[in-house]
């Protein structure tokens, strides 16, 4: 397991871990709609209970979903602050504070009201969209589950022409490989640290130059890997996608077309919520 | 005296990851100078990981592992605040004396691998230079000696581990699988390190090639004194070749004494389902029936040698009656 798994996938046993990954690629497009159609406070309500209820349903422990987050706090901070002193709106909040430029010009902050509800607004709607789409994506689908469905939802562009089976089968390759490769690349740098090798000290070029006695063991057994690969595919007769099964046909089952109904009734609901005008609606 | 001591010694892969393992559980080991230590136990039962704690390329979760009686550095976090306050890091400005002890924790580390050459599995895959006299002089070039020493050194591991001098200026890569294995061994031993660690050394060679490398492994510790740590899967091999035996199984160790010691506990061997050697086996049988035979008997030649000798024994014996 360890070695076919990496990047964030986290094995649980969840109705959303058993969906089918199709399934799940669809209702992450959805969720996205959703949450650039959330325009007012309910509708933000909502949704936000929504992904809570996807964190839930997944059985993700809840610090792994905030911790994926936390790279983006600059971001949000940033977006956030240009929402707050930028919008212009009706309600004032703040006297007209005018700050003198050294440059001669004096700028004046103005504050309204309208502008803290588009910052909450849009920290949320970035939260709400990265829970969801990683839930339903990176957490609960291995990244080869996820190149199968997108290879069956894209084939019918192989109508004009476009080699979907070959990107795939070259993306799960790859995928298959980056786990295998960072093992490798551990291994040999182990057995060079313990013939002494030295990766830390001396200026760049010393350091650079330390990095060979692992970089050529580790492309020689990549060639290696590959020629085998293909010697192996070939004993096969493997010749592109035309006319193969799979051994795990994916399913779409009566339980994933109820959740995308579920979300399809859901979006159409955030956008007559939007027509309401209660408290505030973002423009 | 031991060499090396394991006390309590814990390790776990990806700790605070769903994917946690526990390698090593609480595992105590004793490593006697001088002598050939087998370390036997089934796939996955934590016999590598081990091996990368005596040479520091790994830091215990918990525990100690003492060479010569003194705990292997800890990790740079444990030691950094300790540090900070002594001499000569105390003058310095901060982030240069975390450099310092960082780059003096890094030599410490490189120092214990030049004392303890560690063999990984499958050592192949680290040979890169062009030719195999420059592989092997990889190690003892890191050591920074000089080149009289270094072609010495390479040379004479080029013999203890059974590569003729001719292949010297030969590509690593243009071996066979049994030369490379060779290739890598020689440039661990080529450090003369006082310990020499083998993780599974004839794992993938053909029974003749597992002979002549065990064969070799055992002339090179008569001859340098050394002590040797030989990791297998395989009951036959270790029997033939290890003066002490230690046995692992799911992370833990679980007996570990002499050959004789240890294989004297057939049942307990049997739970973990190791097997003690099929010849043994059959003396320990034939001993139960009576027969006067030695019981530390681990090979074929060793077992045919004692039978003639009871034979003879008994042919002499009749007669006088
Ligand atoms: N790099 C690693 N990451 C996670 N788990 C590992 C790693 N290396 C080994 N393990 C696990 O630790 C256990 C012990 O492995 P190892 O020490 O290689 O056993 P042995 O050498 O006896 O076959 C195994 O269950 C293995 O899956
Ligand atoms: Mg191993």
């Amino acid at each position: 397991m360890k070695s076919v798994v990496f990047g964030q996938y986290y094995p649980a046993d969840s109705f959303i871990h058993r969906m089918d990954p199709r399934a799940k690629v669809i209702l992450s497009v959805l969720f996205i709609v959703c949450t650039f159609l959330c325009r007012n406070a309910v509708s933000f309500f909502l949704m936000t209970a929504a992904a809570l209820c996807l964190v839930l349903l997944s059985r993700i422990p809840v610090h792994l979903v905030l911790r994926s987050i936390r790279p983006l706090i600059l971001i949000l901070i940033f977006t956030s602050l240009i929402n707050v002193f930028m919008t212009k709106g009706e309600m004032l909040l703040t006297p007209s504070w005018n700050i003198p430029l050294p440059w001669g010009k004096t700028w004046s902050i103005r504050i309204y009201a309208e502008g803290l509800w588009n910052a909450a607004f849009m920290i949320l709607r970035i939260f709400i969209l990265l829970i969801g789409t990683s839930i339903f994506l990176s957490f609960t689908t291995t990244p080869i589950a996820m190149t199968d469905a997108l290879e069956q939802l894209f084939s019918p562009l192989k109508k004009i022409k476009i080699p979907v089976h070959d990107i795939a089968m070259m993306t799960t390759i790859a995928l298959r490989f980056i786990p295998t490769l960072l093992e490798e690349t551990e291994k040999i740098m182990n057995a060079q640290k313990a013939r002494g090798a030295d990766f830390i000290s001396g200026g760049l070029i010393k350091r650079a130059k330390a990095l060979l006695p692992v970089l050529i063991p580790l492309l020689i057994s990549a060639f290696n890997r590959a020629y085998e690969l293909a010697t192996a595919m070939e004993c096969r007769c493997y010749n592109g996608g035309e006319g193969r099964t799979r051994l795990k046909v994916l399913q779409l089952r009566f339980s994933d077309v109820l959740a995308i109904l579920f979300l399809i009734a859901f979006v159409v609901g955030i956008f007559f919520l939007n027509r309401l005008g209660l408290i505030y609606t973002m423009k | 005296m031991d060499k090396i001591l394991l006390r309590d010694v814990c390790f776990i892969y990806g700790k605070g990851t769903p994917f946690e393992k526990c390698a090593l559980d609480h595992v105590n080991l004793s490593i006697k100078s001088g002598r050939i230590t087998g370390i036997i136990g089934h796939t996955g039962s934590g016999k590598s990981t081990m091996m990368m704690l005596l040479n520091g390329l790994a830091k215990p979760t918990s525990g100690s592992v003492l060479i010569d009686g003194y705990d292997i550095q800890s990790r740079p976090q444990d030691v950094m605040q300790e540090w900070l306050l002594k001499e000569p890091y105390a003058g310095m400005r901060r982030s240069a004396a975390k450099r310092a002890i960082k780059q003096e924790i890094e030599r410490r580390r490189r120092q214990l691998c030049f004392r303890v050459g560690l063999v990984m599995q499958y050592p192949e895959y680290q040979l890169f230079e062009e030719t195999v006299y420059k592989d092997i002089a990889y190690g003892p070039s890191n050591m920074g000696l000089s080149k009289e020493e270094i072609r010495d050194r390479v040379l004479s591991a080029m013999r203890q581990s059974g590569l003729s001098e001719k292949l010297c200026e030969v590509s690593p890569f243009d071996l066979s699988g049994g030369q490379k294995r060779r290739v890598a061994i020689a440039g661990v031993i080529a450090m003369r390190p006082e310990v020499l660690v083998l993780d599974e050394p004839a794992a993938g060679l053909d029974p003749q090639g597992r002979e002549q490398i065990f064969g070799e492994i055992r002339d090179y510790q008569r001859e340098t004194g050394s002590t040797v740590i030989l990791v297998s899967h395989s009951m036959e091999d270790m029997a033939q070749y290890c003066d002490d035996l230690a046995v692992m199984a799911h992370s833990k160790m679980i007996l570990q004494g002499t050959r004789e010691e240890v294989f004297a506990q057939t049942d307990l061997l049997e739970t973990v389902d190791l097997d003690i050697p099929q010849i043994t086996k059959l003396i320990q049988k034939l001993r139960q029936r009576g027969l006067n035979l030695p019981a530390n008997i681990y090979t074929v030649d060793g077992a045919v040698a004692a039978l003639r000798q009871l034979y003879a024994q008994t042919e002499t014996g009749g007669r006088e009656e």
